[in-house]
C-alpha cells in the first residue's frame, strides 16, 4: 500500500507544483500569482507528507507545518504589498509595473 | 718611445673634453690656442714614436700597448689597446699632419662665426677618433674610432645648425653610413664568434692559417667589411652622403670628407688585406666598384657648378682609384695614393675656403674669374694641387701614386687591361674636370672681386701643404725615373709587398707615357671646351639629350632620386603606419566587446518578474536534468 | 637587516610625506629626499662591503640574506637576499628614484604629499621585487609597486590620464593574475610532490615539471613579465602610460618598471622552468626581433617626444629580451648591461622631456626647434643620451647590444642579423629627435630657462654612469656572472 501511495502521491505533488508555477509564469495579475505561489508551496508540503509516510519519519510533517508557517506569513505580507500596490499605481499587472529599461 | 703612443689620441681627446666643458667660457684665442695646440703636441708625439719606430739603432720597440679590459666573455676577450705598424703610422702622420694645418687655417678661418668653441671641440673629438680608428688593435676599437669620426661628421655638417638643410645633410651622411656601418658590425660579429679573436693581428694569423681560400666565412666576412668601407668612404653604392656633406665649413671638408674620415674604408681594406685575399670574388668586386665609381664621379664632377661639389665628387672619384688599387692587391699603391691624395685635396679645399670667404660665401664657380690676379698665392698652390691630381709629371705627386696604380692594375691578371682603360678613362676625366675647374675660377674674366688678401693663417697652411703635394711622389718612383723605393720599404714593414712583374720589358715605359698623354689630353679637352668654348661644347649642350645628361651628371647619376623612391617614402609610411599602432584595434576592440555584451546583458534586466520566475524554473530544470544525466 | 631597510624606509618616508605634506609642500620632498638617501647610503654601505663578485654555487652566492618565518602555514617566509644582480637593480632603483624626485622638485604642485607618498610606496614595492626569492612576497610587491603607479598616471598625469591609466592597470593586472595563479599552481604542484607547502623560488626550482604542466606554468610567469617588458604584440599600453604620466612616473615606468619585467624573467621564468623555457625560445627571440623593428620603426613617425622616447624603449627592451631567450650566457650577460644602461638613458630622456614640456609647454616636435640656441645645455645633454640610445660605441648601451648580439650571433644568425638592423632604425629616430628638436631656426619664445645647476648635476652624473658603463662594462659583468652561471644552458 506505501508504494503505491508514494509514487501518486509525488506525481500529485509535482502536477500541483507544475500548476502552481504555470499559474505564476502566466496570469498576469499578481494577485492570481500569490495564489499560484501557494499552491506551489502547498505541492511541496504534499511530497514532504508523502515522504513522511514512506519512510514511516515524523520530519516530514514536521515540515509540513513550517510551510505551513512560512506560507502564511507570506500571504500576509504579499497581500499587504498587493494593496499598497493597487493603491499607487491602479493595476496588478507586472508587466506594466516594471520601471527598468532593459 | 713607442709606448708613448697611447698619448696620440688622448692629447686631442683631452682637448675635446676641455673645450666641451669649458668652450663656452673660453675666449676665442683660447678655445684657438687649446685646440691646435692638443692636435700639435699629437703631432709631435706621432713624429717622436715614427722615429723611433724606424730608428734601426734602437731595439725591435714594443709595437701593441693594451690599455685596460674592455669586454670579457667566457671565451673571447676584447681588450681596449693600441697597435703600431707602417700602416697605422703613416695614417696618423696624415692624420696629424695634415689636421694641424687644418686647425692652424680654422683659427682664421672660423674667426667670425659663432659657436667657436663649439668647433673646435668637435674637430678635436674627431682627431682623437681617427687616430683611435687606425691604431686600434682589435676590431671592435676600431669600430668605435669608426662611429666616432661618424658622429664627428654629422655634428661638423650640421655646425651651422640654424639652416635645417644643414641638418638634413648631416642626417643623411649619418644614415647612410650607418648602413654600411651595420655590414660593418656584422661583419666584425662574423669573425669574432667564428675565429675566435678581434685582435687584428690574431685574427689575420688565424683567418690565413685555418680559412681555405674562397671559403664562405671569408667570402662573407669580407663582403660585410666591404659594405662597411662602401658607406665611410662613400663609393657606389653608398656615396650620396658626400656630396651634401659640403655644406659643413669648408675646413671640415678638407678635413673629414677629403684628407681623412673618407679614407677610413681604405685603411680598413688595407688592413685586413689577407682577410681579402682570401676571398678573390669579394677582392674584385673592390675593383670593379672602385672603378665605377671613379668614371662615374668623374662625370658628375664635370657638371658642377658649387665649388665644393666638384671637389667632393673629385674625392669619391680619387677613393675609387684607392678602392681601384685593393681590389687588385695593390694596397701599397692604395696607401700611397691616400698619402699623396691627402695633400693634394686638402690643399684644394683650403684653397676653396679662402676663394669662398674672400668672395663673401660665393660657391658657384661660374660667378668666379679671373682671380689670378688677385689671389696670386692661392692661384700657385691651388694649381700645384690640380696638377697633382691631374697626374702631370714631373713635379707633382699624384702622377707618381697614379702611375703606380695604374702599373699594378694593368700587371693584374686576365681582367687588368680592361680596369687599365677604365682608369685611364678616370686620368682623363679628372684632368678635364680639374682643369674645367681652374680655367672657370681663376682665369677668365673677373666677375666677383674678392675683398682683400687672405691673412697668415689661412695661407701657411697653403704653402706647407703645396711642398708634399708637388714633392712626395718622390717617395716611390718607377724604375726608369729614379726607381726609389722608400715608400714600399716602410710600409713593408706591416707585411711584404709583392709587386707584380711587368708582363713586358718596355711595358713600364710605355704605361707611364699613355697615362702622361691621358692627363694632358684631358687638360686640353678642359681649355678647348671651357676656356675658348668650342662650339662643340656649346653644341652638344643645347641639344635635349645633351641637357640631359648634364642634369643626370648633375645630379650625380639619379641615385638620390632612387633612394628616395625606393627606401626613403616606404620607410617614412611605414612608420606612420606602425607609428599609430595598429594593434591598439585589437584590444579596444576587447573593450568595445565588452561593451556590447553589457548592452547585450542589459536587456534581460526589464523588471519583468515573470520572466525572471520562467527564467529561474528553466534553470533548475536544466541543474537537474544534468544532475540527472550525468 | 640591510635589506629590509632598503625596503622599509621608502614605505615609511612616503607615509611620512603625505601625512607632512597636509602641513608643507617643502616637508613632503625633504622628507621624501632624506628617505631615498638613506637607500643610497645603504646600497653605497653594500658596494664598499663586496667590492668583488660572489662565490659560485646555488645557494651560495648570496652577499647577504634575511629570513624571517611569516605564515609557517601556508609556507610564507619574508626572504630577502642580495647578490650582484640584485645589487645593480637596487642601485638603478635608488638613483633613478633620486632623479625622479629631483625632477619633480618644482613641477609638481598639486597635493605634493600624496604625489610623495605614491612615489616612495612605488620605490619600495620595486626594491621588494628586486630583493626577495619568496613567490608569495615577489607576488605582493609586485602588486604594491603597480597600484600607486596608477595613482601617479591618474591623478598628475596629462590630457589623456584616464584612459591611458586604465589601460595600463588592465594590462599588468592581467598579467599579475596569470603570475598569481602560476605561483599557486607551483606551490601545489610542489607539495603533491614533495608533501611541503612552501613558496621559496628556490625549493620550488626543484620541482619535477611534467612537461604540459611545466609549460602551462611558465607562460604564466612569462605572460606577466611580457606585459611588463614589454614583449610585442602585448605593448600598446606602454606609449599611452609613458606619454601621459608625469615626469617622475615617465622615469619610474620606464626606468624601473619595465626591468622588472626583465629581472623576473631572469631571476624566476629562467631557473623554475629551464625546459619550458628553452622550447618557447625560438618565440621569444621571434617576438623580441620583432619588437626591436616594431619599436624602432613607429618611434619615427611620433610627434610627441614622449611617445617617441616610449616607442625606443620597446625596441631597446626587445634587444633585453632577445638576450635573455638567446641561451648563450654572453647574450645573458649583454641583457643585463642593457637593462641598467637603457633605465639609466631612458631615464634621463624622459626627465629632458619633461624639463622641454615645463619649459615650452608642448611635447609635439612640429612647434619645437632650435633649442642649441636658446638652452645649449639641455640641448647637448639630449644629444648625448640620443647618441647613447642608438648605441654609439663608448656608452652603455652598445656595450649591451653588442654583447647580446655576440651571444646571439654565436647561436643563432638571423635573429642576430635582424637585430642588427636595429641600428640603422635607432640612428633615424634618434638623430630625428634631436634635428628637429635642437636644431634649425629657434622659434620666439618666451624667457626659457636653461638647465639649473642640481638639474646638471643629476645629468651630469647619469652622463658619468654611461660613460663609464660603455667603456669599462666589464666591472658590471663580473657582478652578474656569478648568478647567471647557475642557469642552466647557455654557451660561454
Amino acid at each position: 500500500m506505501t508504494t503505491v501511495l508514494v509514487q501518486y502521491g509525488l506525481l500529485l505533488a509535482a502536477a500541483l507544483f507544475l500548476v502552481g508555477l504555470a499559474g505564476v509564469l502566466f496570469r498576469r495579475n499578481l494577485l492570481f500569482t500569490l495564489l499560484s505561489l501557494e499552491i506551489m508551496l502547498n505541492a511541496a508540503g504534499l511530497a514532504f507528507v508523502v515522504a513522511a509516510s514512506r519512510w514511516q519519519q515524523p520530519d516530514g510533517q514536521v515540515m509540513f507545518l513550517i510551510i505551513l508557517a512560512v506560507s502564511a506569513a507570506e500571504a500576509a505580507v504579499g497581500l499587504a504589498l498587493i494593496l499598497g500596490i493597487h493603491r499607487e499605481s491602479g493595476t496588478l499587472d507586472p508587466d506594466e509595473l516594471s520601471r527598468l529599461r532593459g | 718611445m713607442v709606448t708613448l703612443m697611447w698619448l696620440i689620441p688622448a692629447f686631442p681627446a683631452a682637448g675635446f673634453l676641455v673645450l666641451s666643458t669649458l668652450g663656452r667660457r673660453l675666449s676665442r684665442p683660447a678655445c684657438a690656442v687649446m685646440g691646435t695646440s692638443s692636435v700639435a703636441l699629437s703631432m709631435i708625439v706621432s713624429a717622436v714614436v715614427a722615429w723611433g719606430y724606424l730608428s734601426p739603432t734602437l731595439p725591435r720597440p714594443l709595437t701593441t700597448t693594451a690599455l685596460w679590459q674592455w669586454m670579457e666573455i667566457r671565451s673571447l676577450s676584447i681588450g681596449f689597446g693600441l697597435h703600431l705598424d707602417s700602416l697605422s703610422l703613416l695614417w696618423v702622420l696624415v692624420v696629424t699632419g695634415v689636421g694641424f694645418l687644418i686647425h692652424l687655417y680654422s683659427t682664421s678661418f672660423m674667426s667670425a662665426q659663432e659657436g667657436y668653441g663649439r668647433y673646435f671641440a668637435y674637430l678635436n673629438l674627431f682627431i682623437a677618433s681617427m687616430l683611435l680608428l687606425v691604431l686600434a688593435d682589435g676590431l671592435l676599437l676600431l669600430y668605435l674610432g669608426w662611429e666616432g669620426v661618424g658622429l664627428c661628421s654629422f655634428l661638423l655638417i650640421g655646425f651651422w645648425y640654424r639652416e635645417p638643410a644643414n641638418s638634413k645633410a648631416a642626417l643623411k651622411a649619418f644614415v647612410v653610413t650607418r648602413i654600411g656601418d651595420t655590414a660593418l658590425i656584422i661583419g666584425i660579429l662574423l669573425l669574432y664568434t667564428r675565429l675566435g679573436s678581434g685582435n687584428i693581428q690574431e685574427l689575420l694569423s688565424r683567418a690565413s692559417s685555418q680559412i681555405p681560400p674562397g671559403a664562405p666565412l671569408a667570402v662573407a666576412a669580407a663582403a660585410l667589411l666591404l659594405a662597411g668601407a662602401l658607406g665611410k668612404s662613400a663609393q657606389i653604392p653608398l656615396q650620396t652622403w658626400l656630396p651634401d656633406a659640403m655644406a659643413g665649413p669648408t675646413p671640415v671638408s678638407a678635413l673629414i670628407h677629403a684628407a681623412t674620415m673618407v679614407t677610413a674604408g681604405v685603411y680598413l681594406i688595407a688592413r685586413m688585406n689577407v682577410l681579402f685575399a682570401l676571398a678573390p670574388t669579394v677582392r674584385f668586386l673592390v675593383a670593379i666598384i672602385g672603378a665605377a665609381t671613379l668614371i662615374l664621379a668623374g662625370f658628375s664632377a664635370a657638371s658642377q657648378r658649387d665649388i665644393k661639389r666638384v671637389l667632393a665628387y673629385s674625392t669619391i672619384s680619387q677613393i675609387g682609384y684607392m678602392f681601384l688599387a685593393l681590389g687588385v692587391g695593390a694596397w701599397p699603391a692604395a696607401a700611397f695614393h691616400f698619402l699623396t691624395h691627402a695633400c693634394f685635396k686638402a690643399l684644394l679645399f683650403l684653397g676653396a675656403g679662402v676663394i669662398i670667404l674672400n668672395l663673401g660665401d660665393e660657391h658657384d664657380i661660374f660667378r668666379m674669374g679671373g682671380l689670378w690676379k688677385r689671389m696670386p698665392l692661392v692661384f700657385a698652390t691651388f694649381l700645384t694641387a690640380a696638377l697633382s691630381m691631374a697626374a702631370v709629371p714631373p713635379l707633382t705627386a699624384g702622377f707618381y701614386s697614379k702611375d703606380w696604380i695604374l702599373y699594378w692594375v694593368w700587371n693584374s691578371g686576365p681582367s687588368g687591361p680592361i680596369l687599365w682603360l677604365l682608369a685611364l678613362l678616370g686620368i682623363v676625366l679628372t684632368s678635364l674636370y680639374t682643369f674645367r675647374l681652374v680655367f672657370i675660377v681663376f682665369l677668365g674674366p673677373e666677375r666677383s672681386r674678392p675683398s682683400g688678401r687672405p691673412g697668415a693663417l689661412l695661407t701657411i697652411p697653403l704653402v706647407v701643404l703645396a711642398v708634399p703635394a708637388a714633392l712626395a711622389g718622390f717617395l716611390e718612383t718607377p724604375r726608369h725615373l729614379g726607381d726609389i723605393r722608400v715608400f714600399s720599404r716602410f710600409i713593408a714593414q706591416t707585411a711584404p709587398v709583392v709587386e707584380p712583374a711587368p708582363s713586358m720589358p718596355g711595358m713600364v715605359v710605355w704605361l707611364i707615357l699613355v697615362s702622361e698623354a691621358a692627363s694632358l689630353l684631358g687638360i686640353l679637352l678642359a681649355y678647348l671646351l671651357f676656356r675658348r668654348r668650342l662650339r662643340v661644347g656649346e653644341a652638344a649642350e643645347s641639344l635635349p639629350q645633351g641637357a640631359y645628361l648634364r642634369r643626370f651628371w648633375l645630379a650625380g647619376w639619379g641615385f638620390d632620386w632612387l633612394y628616395e623612391q625606393t627606401v626613403v617614402r616606404p620607410y617614412r609610411f611605414l612608420s606612420r603606419v606602425v607609428g599609430s599602432e595598429p594593434l591598439d584595434w585589437l584590444y579596444r576592440g576587447i573593450g568595445d566587446l565588452a561593451v556590447v555584451a553589457h548592452r547585450l546583458l542589459s536587456l534581460i534586466q526589464d523588471g519583468r518578474i515573470r520572466r525572471y520566475a520562467a527564467g529561474v524554473a528553466l534553470g533548475a530544470a536544466l541543474i537537474l536534468a544534468l544532475v540527472v544525466l550525468l | 637587516m640591510n635589506l629590509a631597510l632598503l625596503v622599509l624606509v621608502p614605505l615609511f618616508a612616503g607615509l611620512l610625506a603625505w601625512l607632512l605634506g597636509r602641513r608643507s609642500d617643502s616637508a613632503a620632498r625633504l622628507t621624501a629626499f632624506a628617505g631615498l638617501s638613506v637607500d643610497l647610503g645603504i646600497i653605497l654601505s653594500l658596494w664598499v662591503r663586496f667590492p668583488g663578485a660572489g662565490a659560485v654555487g646555488p645557494g651560495k652566492h648570496w652577499l647577504e640574506q634575511l629570513v624571517l618565518p611569516w605564515i609557517p602555514q601556508l609556507g610564507v617566509r619574508v626572504h630577502l637576499a642580495l647578490d650582484g644582480l640584485s645589487l645593480l637593480m637596487v642601485s638603478l632603483t635608488a638613483v633613478l628614484g633620486m632623479v625622479a624626485l629631483v625632477v619633480s622638485w618644482a613641477s609638481v604642485n598639486k597635493r605634493v604629499g600624496l604625489f610623495h607618498f605614491h612615489l616612495m610606496v612605488s620605490l619600495a614595492g620595486i626594491m621588494g621585487v628586486f630583493l626577495t626569492m619568496d613567490l608569495f612576497l615577489f607576488a605582493l610587491f609586485w602588486e604594491l609597486m603597480l597600484v600607486p603607479t596608477y595613482f601617479l598616471i591618474v591623478i598628475w598625469g596629462h590630457a589623456n590620464r584616464q584612459a591611458a591609466g586604465i589601460k595600463f592597470f588592465l594590462f599588468t593586472q592581467a598579467g599579475g593574475l596569470l603570475m598569481i595563479l602560476a605561483i599557486l599552481g607551483l606551490h601545489f604542484l610542489h607539495a603533491s610532490q614533495t608533501g611541503e607547502y612552501t613558496f621559496d623560488a628556490l625549493r620550488l626550482a626543484e620541482t619535477h615539471l611534467p612537461g604540459r604542466w611545466g609549460m602551462l606554468l611558465m607562460l604564466g610567469f612569462f605572460l606577466a613579465f611580457a606585459v611588463k617588458l614589454p614583449v610585442f604584440p602585448l605593448h600598446p599600453w606602454l606609449p599611452d602610460a609613458h606619454t601621459e604620466a608625469p615626469t617622475a612616473g615617465s622615469i619610474i615606468l620606464a626606468g624601473l618598471l619595465l626591468k622588472t619585467g626583465a629581472y623576473g624573467l631572469i631571476r624566476f621564468a629562467l631557473p623554475l622552468f629551464p625546459q619550458a623555457s628553452a622550447r618557447l625560445a625560438p618565440w621569444a627571440m621571434g617576438l623580441a626581433v620583432a619588437g626591436i623593428i616594431y619599436g624602432g620603426l613607429a618611434a619615427f613617425g611620433q610627434r610627441d617626444i614622449k611617445r617617441l622616447i616610449a616607442y625606443t624603449s620597446i625596441s631597446h627592451l626587445g634587444f633585453v629580451l632577445l638576450g635573455i631567450y638567446a641561451g648563450s650566457r654572453a647574450a645573458l650577460e649583454g641583457a643585463v648591461l642593457l637593462m641598467i644602461c637603457h633605465g639609466l638613458t631612458t631615464g634621463a630622456l624622459f626627465a629632458l622631456a619633461g624639463g622641454i614640456q615645463d619649459r615650452l609647454g608642448t611635447r609635439d616636435m612640429d612647434s619645437l626647434g632650435g633649442l642649441w640656441s636658446v638652452t645649449p645645455r639641455l640641448a647637448a645633454v639630449t644629444l648625448f643620451f640620443a647618441l647613447a640610445a642608438m648605441g654609439l660605441p663608448g656608452l652603455g648601451n652598445f656595450a649591451g647590444e653588442f654583447l647580446v648580439l655576440l651571444g646571439v650571433f654565436a647561436v643563432h644568425l638571423l635573429p642576430a642579423i635582424l637585430a642588427a638592423t636595429a641600428m640603422i632604425v635607432s640612428v633615424v629616430y634618434a638623430l630625428n629627435l634631436v634635428c628637429r628638436t635642437m636644431f634649425g631656426p629657434s622659434r620666439p619664445a618666451s624667457a626659457v630657462v636653461d638647465l639649473g645647476a642640481a638639474e646638471m648635476i643629476v645629468m651630469t652624473g647619469l652622463m658619468l654612469l654611461i660613460l663609464c658603463l660603455g667603456l669599462f662594462p666589464q666591472s658590471v659583468i663580473d657582478r652578474v656572472r656569478p648568478f647567471l652561471q647557475i642557469i642552466p644552458g647557455g654557451i660561454g
